[in-house]
């Protein structure tokens, strides 16, 4: 069924159930503010499951619009992916409450929540928006949306130091490279004359060799901005305090919504660059060095971790890593493609991953590796889900994490990134160290308590949906490769 | 009868998940080992040897674009595997711990060790190398698990080290998979095996040699090629003796099977660059680590170090790449596998009793215990390679074929010093054997073991079901030479230009 539809809808319907959840927060008198939680997610999923019934018309026909917007397979698969986030992320943050509530003053329980589910709906629309930029400044805008939302979400636990503190450490690094991103833009601004992203490629590609300096430093700044968002080293220092003290479903949030976002910005962004002939060498080699550091920073800094958190975070570098080898074998001409697949794998288990640490997180009290300890025993599916979503990351076939790398790698390989691929074959190994540590924990170790975890049925049916979806698409790809065709 | 290959993996798979979800676990386990080797001997019988090539063939399309397929199809090579597989799982999932013996998660270790099987059938039975992959890669978390949770002595280190080794060796194997796929010209790009051995019999395959070599490291980590071979030992020391006697026995061949498989058809004329390399390094296997073999000092690390040092022969007969050499290779990982897992079932059941296997600490064990010395002695014999055993039917054709290869009595060419090397290595798997032999079950019988239960006669069975068959294949090694014959002569007859 593929009902046309204007094109702006699906973003306007999000952006409308935002300013809903807002007033109601504000009007209604109900001090328990849970059945926001629900709304938010309802409407969310029923605006996720509208955007596979109707498909947008093309803007084409309105000049005024194309001039900042587009709608491709690519913009459409994201807007996807980030309601899809977006949903996970509610319905996570329904299943925090217990925790949320213990470092929030409130005279009622679950007073203070309304905002909680009100701003990643906002955020969804920022990340909806970027998909579909196609202007500098449209990239910009969408981009600080869902910054700013952001801001205020990883310091919400406002009596936890940790929260605090992550929430300073990301709005001063956050604001940091938007000030790169911006300079970048003015930069290219001069050059060109141009904020459209199209029209600036163009301009670029014209560049006589030669005088490709400022282009380059332009690039460069603009890299530096993106660099942070996507957390490819040697921009990722915030990266680790800043998942570790933010509330669970908002560094689940980050680590797939923020980065997938960042990865569509990258590659149209890098695109223009990698078109140019008198960039295109540098842009590649800018590219391949964040690569090389990313992928490498990113693994082993991941083995010593013992904090799960914490570990995910160092994960979350180390496939922003796997992902730019794909955009570094744009030449073969599936750069998108693979990037749109392995950020879809990365969505699921990345999520799944997260929906049982906050199951845990509820029964044991911690996200410490060693919170896990017999979780085997004492909750044999949460701790199958784990393992599916540990197995699915580092890497193991059958899962769509091994599809995700098999991709990538066959780019590096037709397009003979060598000394990529080589880095890659040691991080993987390092990846099966990390990832395993987490199942070792589970199965290999006794528990100091025994008493079963419960898990809520919700938390059940996600992990049901999110494990059969991993396994699924980890041997038959087309589904996901059909969308983006 | 599409449906048996699918039915054959599929099996153990559910048979798993059942075991997961609450079912009694030796019974399904038992059951579903019992059912995958009646089906697996109804494939053997089925299979038509006038027509030789691929039977039992179905394919489903899984991603066009990528020709990427789940295809299944059984020649006389795979059989042969995957007699194996089902002979050893049949026996290492009885010879398992009773679940109500087992401390934690018994139903896991049934599943883990069906999963496993899984994995082996399903990479012995695809003819798409990207299942061919990920089926032998399936196997590798189950493995991780059974000797970190139920293994003993340094599991811990064990565990990781076979993990992480083999997860590198597959990701090397991985690369180089995908090099030869994209190494074809966009038209002719496909993952199925029988549609790149037809190209490669009429020259289509580039021969690269560096793509060569990356198969050949990575299915030599798995294989544990000298001097890649240091997870092997250890690993197979500390995993509980199913888990050893499956992967030690079936897994391993994994990495054979594919350079029989894939590695030599469509690339034969990039091995030769090789040639010398793979011969040195196979003498190292015979030699080096033949002789670290004798040097060890607990009844484990022997058989595991003697499981990588016999690796070496079965190189020998696929450099060798003539009909005797490859078919004594063929026959050799039927007759290593079977032998070595009846020896690691021994050894666990001993390992039970008496709770280590220093040498120092045994010794005349089969006073107390009768059946398992008769036993262990045969299969010792076997591995030693004794007349009477397949072990010894298919040495035999890999030294007169590694001979005969170039080079004459009058010019020795390293085929020929490499052949003698190994038959040295005949006598060097003698002394550990049975040096081993002696100070574990022969001897002064150490007053501590005068008490011990021979191994009970419901276990009997798996013991003798592998020596049984080994008996077989070697005084009729025809039933298998047979089969593994019109897949050779496949395998043999691509251009090595």
């Amino acid at each position: 069924m593929n009902f046309p539809m204007n094109p702006l809808t699906l973003d306007l319907a999000v952006l409308a159930l935002g300013l809903v959840l807002l007033l109601l927060e504000a009007f209604n008198d109900r001090k328990e503010k849970t059945f926001l939680g629900w709304f938010a997610t309802l409407g969310i999923a029923a605006i996720f499951g509208a955007s596979f019934l109707f498909s947008p018309q093309n803007v084409a026909a309105t000049p005024q619009l194309a001039a900042f917007y587009q709608v491709d397979a690519l913009a459409i698969f994201f807007k996807r992916l980030a309601l899809g986030t977006t949903l996970l992320v509610l319905i996570m943050a329904l299943e925090f409450r217990p925790i949320l509530s213990r470092y929030l003053p409130a005279v009622v329980k679950n007073a203070g929540l309304g905002e909680f589910f009100a701003l990643p709906v906002f955020t969804c629309v920022g990340l909806m928006w970027m998909a579909s930029a196609a202007d500098f400044v449209m990239v910009f805008v969408s981009l600080e949306l869902v910054t700013i939302s952001f801001y205020v979400l990883v310091s919400y636990m406002r009596r936890s130091a940790a929260s605090l503190e992550a929430g300073v450490k990301y709005l001063i690094l956050g604001a940091l490279s938007t000030g790169f991103f911006v300079y970048g833009i003015t930069w290219i601004f001069g050059i060109t004359g141009q904020t459209n992203l199209a029209e600036v490629g163009k301009a670029l590609a014209a560049l006589p060799a030669g005088s490709e300096t400022a282009a380059l430093f332009a690039m460069t700044l603009l890299f530096v901005g993106l660099g942070f968002k996507i957390a490819a080293a040697p921009f990722q220092l915030w990266v680790p305090d800043v998942y570790q003290g933010a509330p669970t479903p908002i560094t689940a949030f980050l680590s797939v919504g923020s980065k997938a976002a960042g990865f569509i910005v990258l590659m149209r962004v890098a695109t223009i660059f990698l078109h140019a002939p008198a960039t295109a060498a540098k842009a590649q080699l800018a590219l391949a060095v964040l690569a090389v550091l990313t992928l490498l920073y990113g693994n082993l800094a991941a083995m010593p971790q013992l904090n799960l958190k914490r570990l995910l975070a160092y994960s979350s570098i180390a496939h922003a890593g796997y992902l730019l080898v794909a955009i570094v074998g744009w030449q073969s001409g599936n750069a998108p493609v693979t990037v749109s697949f392995y950020l879809a794998g990365y969505f699921l288990m990345t999520l799944l991953a997260f929906v049982v640490m906050i199951a845990v997180q509820r029964a044991a009290g911690g996200d410490e590796i060693s919170h896990f300890n017999g979780l085997g025993q004492r909750a044999p599916f949460l701790a199958f889900g784990m393992t599916v979503a540990m197995l699915s990351l580092a890497g193991v076939p059958f899962t769509v994490g091994f599809l995700g790398k098999f991709f990538v790698f066959a780019d590096a390989v037709k397009t003979g990134q060598w000394l990529l691929v080589g880095i890659g074959i040691v991080t993987v190994a390092a990846g099966f160290y990390y990832y395993l540590k987490v199942v070792r924990a589970m199965y290999w170790n006794v528990a100091k308590l025994t008493e079963p975890v419960v898990a809520s049925g919700l938390t059940k049916v996600v992990i049901g949906v999110l494990v059969t979806m991993i396994l699924l698409l980890g041997v038959w790809p087309q589904p996901v490769l059909t969308m983006l065709r | 009868m599409i449906y048996l290959l699918p039915l054959l993996i599929g099996i153990p798979i559910i048979a798993a998940f059942a075991i997961l979800l609450g079912a009694c676990a030796r019974k399904t386990a038992l059951l579903a080992a019992a059912l995958n080797l009646i089906l697996t001997l109804s494939l053997a019988f089925g299979y038509n040897q006038s027509a030789a090539g691929y039977q039992f063939t179905s394919s489903a399309m899984l991603a066009p674009q990528w020709k990427l397929a789940f295809a299944l199809g059984v020649d006389g090579l795979s059989l042969i595997m995957l007699l194996l597989t089902a002979l050893v799982t049949l026996a290492a999932v009885w010879v398992a711990p009773r679940p109500e013996k087992l401390e934690r998660y018994p139903n896991l270790y049934y599943a883990a060790l069906l999963f496993i099987s899984a994995g082996a059938t399903g990479a012995f039975a695809s003819l798409d190398l990207f299942f061919f992959y990920a089926f032998h890669e399936l196997a590798l978390i189950p493995t991780f698990l059974l000797i970190g949770i139920w293994g003993s002595g340094d599991r811990i280190t064990a565990a990781w080290k076979i993990t992480i080794y083999l997860a590198l060796g597959s990701f090397v194997l991985l690369i180089g998979l995908l090099a030869l796929y994209l190494s074809l010209p966009d038209a002719t790009r496909t993952f199925s095996i029988p549609t790149l051995q037809a190209l490669a019999a009429n020259g289509g395959i580039p021969q690269n040699p560096w793509i060569y070599l990356s198969l050949l490291l990575g299915f030599g980590i798995l294989i544990s090629l000298f001097p890649f071979h240091t997870w092997a030992p250890q690993a197979y020391a500390s995993a509980p003796a199913p888990a050893a006697m499956l992967h030690a026995g079936v897994l391993k061949k994994f990495g054979l099977y594919g350079l029989l498989r894939v590695a030599l058809p469509l690339l034969p004329g990039a091995a030769q660059h090789w040639t010398n390399l793979l011969l040195f390094l196979l003498a190292g296997n015979i030699l080096y680590v033949g002789l670290v073999t004798i040097a060890q000092k607990r009844l484990d690390l022997m058989l595991g170090n003697s499981s990588v040092m016999h690796m070496g022969y079965i190189f020998l007969g696929i450099a060798a790449f003539n009909p005797l050499g490859l078919t004594g290779a063929a026959l050799l990982m039927f007759a290593h596998g079977l032998s070595i897992a009846a020896l690691f079932a021994i050894a666990g059941e001993v390992r039970e009793r008496t709770g280590n296997l220093e040498f120092a600490n045994l010794g005349g064990l089969a006073k107390p215990m009768p059946f398992l010395g008769f036993t262990f002695g045969l299969a010792a014999f076997a591995s030693i390679g004794l007349p009477g055993f397949a072990n010894f039917a298919s040495e035999l054709p890999i030294f007169f074929g590694a001979f005969s290869h170039a080079g004459s009595l009058l010019a020795f060419s390293n085929f020929q010093i490499v052949t003698i090397i190994a038959l040295w290595g005949v006598v060097i798997s003698a002394v550990y054997m049975l040096r081993g032999y002696r100070a574990a079950f022969l001897g002064e019988t150490n007053p501590r073991w005068a008490g011990l239960h021979d191994l009970c006669g419901c276990i009997r069975p798996a013991v003798i079901l592998l020596l049984v068959a080994l008996i077989i294949v070697g005084f009729r090694p025809q039933l298998l030479v047979n089969l593994a014959t019109p897949a050779i002569k496949t395998i043999l007859a691509a251009p090595a230009k």
